[in-house]
This record gives structure tokens, C-alpha cells and sequence, in this order.
């Protein structure tokens, strides 16, 4: 028999952010703003990443997360937003891009 | 994001209460909306949009945009009584994205064999409802026929605001359930709710067939159910 349902108890990137937050460790949120034809994750899905680059949660089928980690670590640092954009049709996609041809934009922040 | 917005979001989806996170991506500034407060002019709108439709977007506003992320309780549905018919609702529901759980006290009905891979409680309405309350994010389907199981969780479901409240019966079962439900004090505004005879009009002719009908009914229901928030907010 299943369990009762509780969003909390399975992978949860927000949780996790507030269980990293309370026991003192830096934390970015990524998150998808916006996609474009075939994307492996909907809006507003996140991806959480501490200081020392542990992650959980995703924001594409594991194409760019290493991207979103690289950059969430300069986020920490100056504490600045950022929009990142990854897709085949775009200047980065010789660096990462999405093999099923679509095109998301995810915004990077820290969290506090 | 804002630490104190976190651990009011996660505070809200822990509670199964909706909200909509809303980030101004000019500045990073962020906020959380409850269901209940009032938020004026367009922003206001996009934010019944996001509570309605379930799904993240962007919305330009005076200039500004603004990132809007509803966070909806995963549907529930309970289903009293383990009949035939949800026999074939189980499988279905599943499917559907439901976290289902389906409550009769006859234990000769609930048994795994019957309903395998499904969250069952061989024990009265009474006593499950009390652990578990109902939500406005849960569905309830009475399908026993027995005042005596149904009509506990139908007065429940009501009272929660339940997205869906059906019962299975007839017209005459059902006039005479309405009775019983105004002794217990329901008004015939709550009362109107209840979607019985139970299911979509396809003219179902066995258990399956009902099944499908409920179940397309109780979609219906959720998906449409921002209809009524917005009336509701209107007011």
C-alpha cells in the first residue's frame, strides 16, 4: 500500500534549499522562467545548488545542469540575479545545449 | 529569493494549501500569495490565471515583469465504498495523477486482493476523515449506496469544499439523501454540489462504464474549478 501523499517526503528542491539554508550553507535556486518547443522540464521547475556545488532537483533532462552549477556559484559570490538561455538555436549551444532542440531560459538567484 | 518566502511556501505546500510564488525578475524581489489574499489591478489577474491553471508563466505588468509559480496541492481523490465500481476507478485514477484512497468498513469489500496496488482503509469514514481531513483539493466519490457509510463523508466533503462531491443513486435515493442531509443541517446551496446521480450523462451501463463517467467527471471538475475561484474572488 502507498503512503499517505506528502510533497515534502520526495525529491523536493525547495526543502532542500531550506534544510541547506538552516544549517547555515549558502544557497542558489534555479529556476525555469520560460521554454520553447521540446523541453525536457516545465516552467517553474527548480534546481537547487549549495556553495561546495551539491545539487538537487533539475531544470532539463541533465543537459545544462552543469552550466546552471558553474554559474550558480558566481551568483553566491556577488549576490547578483541571472537569466541564463540554453538551446541548439542559441550562441552557447557549441558549449551545452539541449539534444531535443528546444530552448529554455533559467533565472539563477541566491537564496537570502 | 526571500528566506522568510521559502519557509512560507514550504509551510503552505506541507499544509496542502495552494500559493503562488511571484518574483519581479527586474529586481529579484519576491513574494507569496495565499489563495485567500487579495491582490489588486493585473498582477492581480495574472495571479487567479496561475491559481487556476496550475502552471508557471511570465506576465508583463507596468512596465515590469513579473515570474509567477503556483505551487497546487497534488489532487486527491477518496472514494467510499470498494463496489465494482471502483474496482475500475482505481486502475484509472491512478493514471490520472491521483492519490487515491478508497475507505469501506466491510471488510468482506477491502481487501487487497481486490484492489491491489491501492491505498485502502477497511474502517468507517468517521474515523479515516478524522485522521486524514478533506481538502478543497480533494475529490470524494460515494459510492456504497449505505447512508450509514456514505452520508458521513458526503457532510464532510461539503463542508471542506471538496473541488468535487458525488454520490451513486438514483434520483429517489438521492431525494431522499437530501432530506437526511437538511436534518443534518446542510443548506441547499451545499447540498446542490453533490453530483449524483454520479458521473458524466454517457449513458454508462456497467461498473467500467460509470467509472469512466465519474472519473471524467471529477477532471472535469478540477480543471474548471478555477472558474469558480474567480467568481468567488468576484463577489
Amino acid at each position: 500500500m502507498a503512503e499517505p501523499e506528502n510533497p515534502m517526503k520526495k525529491q523536493d528542491p525547495l526543502a532542500t534549499a531550506e534544510a541547506w539554508m538552516a544549517s547555515g550553507r549558502d544557497v542558489a535556486i534555479a529556476t525555469v522562467i520560460e521554454t520553447w518547443g521540446s523541453a525536457p522540464r516545465p516552467t517553474g521547475s527548480h534546481l537547487v545548488i549549495d556553495a561546495d556545488g551539491n545539487f538537487e532537483g533539475s531544470v532539463s533532462g541533465g543537459c545544462v545542469e552543469g552550466a546552471v552549477i558553474a554559474e550558480a556559484a558566481e551568483v553566491l559570490e556577488t549576490g547578483e540575479p541571472r537569466m541564463l538561455e540554453f538551446g541548439v538555436a542559441d550562441e552557447t549551444a557549441w558549449r551545452v545545449g539541449l539534444s531535443c532542440g528546444g530552448r529554455i531560459r533559467v533565472y539563477v538567484e541566491r537564496l537570502g | 529569493m526571500d528566506p522568510y518566502s521559502l519557509k512560507k511556501l514550504n509551510a503552505l505546500r506541507m499544509n496542502r494549501q495552494a500559493a503562488v510564488h511571484v518574483t519581479d525578475l527586474g529586481d529579484g524581489r519576491d513574494r507569496v500569495i495565499e489563495e485567500s489574499d487579495v491582490v489588486a489591478g493585473l498582477l492581480g489577474k495574472a495571479v487567479l490565471r496561475a491559481f487556476r491553471q496550475g502552471k508557471a508563466f511570465t506576465a508583463e505588468v507596468d512596465g515590469r515583469t513579473f515570474f509567477l509559480n503556483p505551487h497546487l496541492p497534488p489532487p486527491r481523490l477518496v472514494v467510499i465504498g470498494a463496489v465494482h465500481i471502483s474496482q475500475a476507478l482505481a486502475p484509472m485514477a491512478r493514471l490520472s495523477g491521483f492519490d487515491l484512497h478508497i475507505v469501506d468498513p466491510r471488510t468482506a469489500f477491502s481487501t487487497p486482493e481486490r484492489f491491489p496496488d491501492t491505498r485502502l482503509s477497511a474502517d468507517w469514514p468517521e474515523t479515516v476523515l478524522a485522521q486524514e481531513p478533506l481538502d478543497p483539493y480533494t475529490a470524494v466519490a460515494a459510492l456504497t449506496h449505505d447512508p450509514k457509510i456514505d452520508d458521513h463523508a458526503l457532510i464532510a466533503a461539503l463542508k471542506a469544499d471538496c473541488f468535487y462531491v458525488g454520490a451513486l443513486g438514483s434520483r429517489k435515493t438521492h431525494a431522499a439523501r437530501i432530506e437526511r442531509l437538511k436534518q443534518a443541517g446542510l443548506s441547499d446551496k451545499q447540498i446542490a454540489r453533490i453530483h449524483a446521480p454520479i458521473g458524466l450523462d454517457i449513458g454508462a451501463a456497467n461498473p467500467p462504464e460509470i467509472a469512466v463517467a465519474t472519473l471524467a467527471q471529477i477532471i472535469e471538475a478540477l480543471r474548471k474549478r478555477g472558474l469558480q475561484v474567480a467568481g468567488a474572488r468576484a463577489a
